[in-house]
């Protein structure tokens, strides 16, 4: 019982509640949605488990992010795996929205880009990591992993150009 | 060697929006399920819930051991998680499951109809003679009160009257542990962790059952 030592760790639930979405978001980004819940777990269980052992002064969303990445490469080497190819996939309710409206199309367009650019545009854009940082997560020169990005938010926005009625909305959603 | 200047945040942030659909659902179902799987595998080492009672929200929090806290809204929940998290261990969710038999028999002591909480305790945060004054708390019958006075007497310690006064003021189960049910001497209410209202609430309910 040393307070002083332990003082600045906040309690677990706390680091859910502030990174848990954009881990969701980077799980989703790397993997697509449908395989975003299994990853996210994965990365929250393991955290919760060596929390203790995490340094006080360590940068929190950098730590998860790392153990996202790490989970998320496992469930992409299981997915090559696993997937077999079948006359007619199973129906399964969209949360993606209404089909049409844009989203889903905008998300396929997120997970039809090459690995590495995912990964790039997910931790560079959605957890804020310097591409000095996504490199070391990569392999690879920094130059290389900011390639990635720019080259991963060029075909997005190329997707996007595609589907007018998804540039009117986020051109509204711009405000935000 | 000059690159293509990097895409500005903010038109990223909104070519990805279509990631944050139904994510608020998706995390609460991700929440509920990490804190399952947590006590499944035996790393959640402190789960906690807020109840409702007529002294207002109420945090419960229980190691694998037993009820290690309750505390008062007055307190301030989120510095009692952050002292729990300091001083037992800061793997702390909330996960209601584990409490729920402590505010089941909550809200039957606050409906009148239960006059004794039959829970396993954890009483790692009290030691030396606050822990023997706590002890001795449970074997005031309910509805009854005792003086800071008769405690320490009961306690081992006859002179130490104003150690009874700390070892209530800072009694980390408050209500299942009644140290509401000591009050001063002259009969008047004493102190209360939970504020004197809540004492005056407690000792009220407990004299109209």
């Amino acid at each position: 019982m040393e307070p002083e030592q332990a003082a600045i760790k906040k309690p677990f639930e706390a680091v859910v509640q502030e990174q848990g979405a954009t881990v969701l978001r980077v799980c989703r980004a790397v993997l697509g949605v449908h395989d975003a819940d299994d990853a996210w777990s994965d990365t929250f269980l393991a955290a919760l488990q060596s929390y203790p052992d995490l340094p006080p002064e360590a940068n929190v969303q950098a730590w998860l992010v790392t153990i996202a990445h790490h989970k998320c490469i496992d469930h992409l080497r299981a997915g090559s795996r696993r997937a077999l190819p079948v006359d007619s996939p199973p129906e399964q309710p969209s949360r993606l929205g209404i089909p049409g409206d844009g989203h889903a199309e905008l998300l396929d367009a997120v997970t039809g880009l090459p690995p590495k650019q995912r990964q790039a545009v997910a931790y560079h854009y959605l957890a804020g990591l310097p591409y000095k940082d996504v490199a070391a997560l990569l392999g690879g020169t920094p130059d290389a992993a900011r390639r990635a990005g720019a080259d991963g938010v060029k075909s997005l926005r190329n997707a996007l150009a595609d589907l007018p009625a998804l540039a009117h909305s986020l051109s509204k959603g711009e405000l935000r | 060697m000059t690159l293509e200047a990097s895409p500005d945040h903010a038109e990223v942030a909104s070519l990805l929006e279509p990631l944050d659909v139904g994510l608020e659902p998706a995390l609460a179902s991700l929440h509920a399920r990490l804190a399952l799987d947590a006590q499944l595998i035996h790393t959640l080492d402190i789960a906690y819930r807020i109840v409702d009672s007529p002294v207002g929200k109420l945090l419960l929090a229980a190691t694998d051991r037993g009820i290690i806290r309750v505390a008062f809204e007055l307190e301030n929940h989120g510095d009692v998680l952050q002292l729990l998290a300091n001083t037992i261990s800061p793997r702390i969710l909330q996960a209601p499951a584990r409490l729920d038999d402590a505010a089941r028999q909550l809200d039957e002591y606050f409906a009148g109809t239960r006059r004794e909480f039959d829970l396993t305790l954890d009483f790692r945060l009290s030691r030396g003679f606050r822990l023997n004054v706590l002890q001795h708390l449970p074997r005031i019958a309910y509805g009854r009160t005792e003086s800071y006075a008769e405690v320490a007497l009961a306690a081992g310690s006859p002179n130490a009257v104003r150690a009874v006064g700390t070892a209530c003021a800072t009694n980390p189960l408050p209500v299942i542990v009644p140290c509401h049910r000591v009050v001063k001497s002259d009969g008047s209410f004493g102190g209360y962790l939970g504020g004197s209202e809540a004492k005056r609430a407690l000792l009220t309910l407990e004299a109209a059952a």
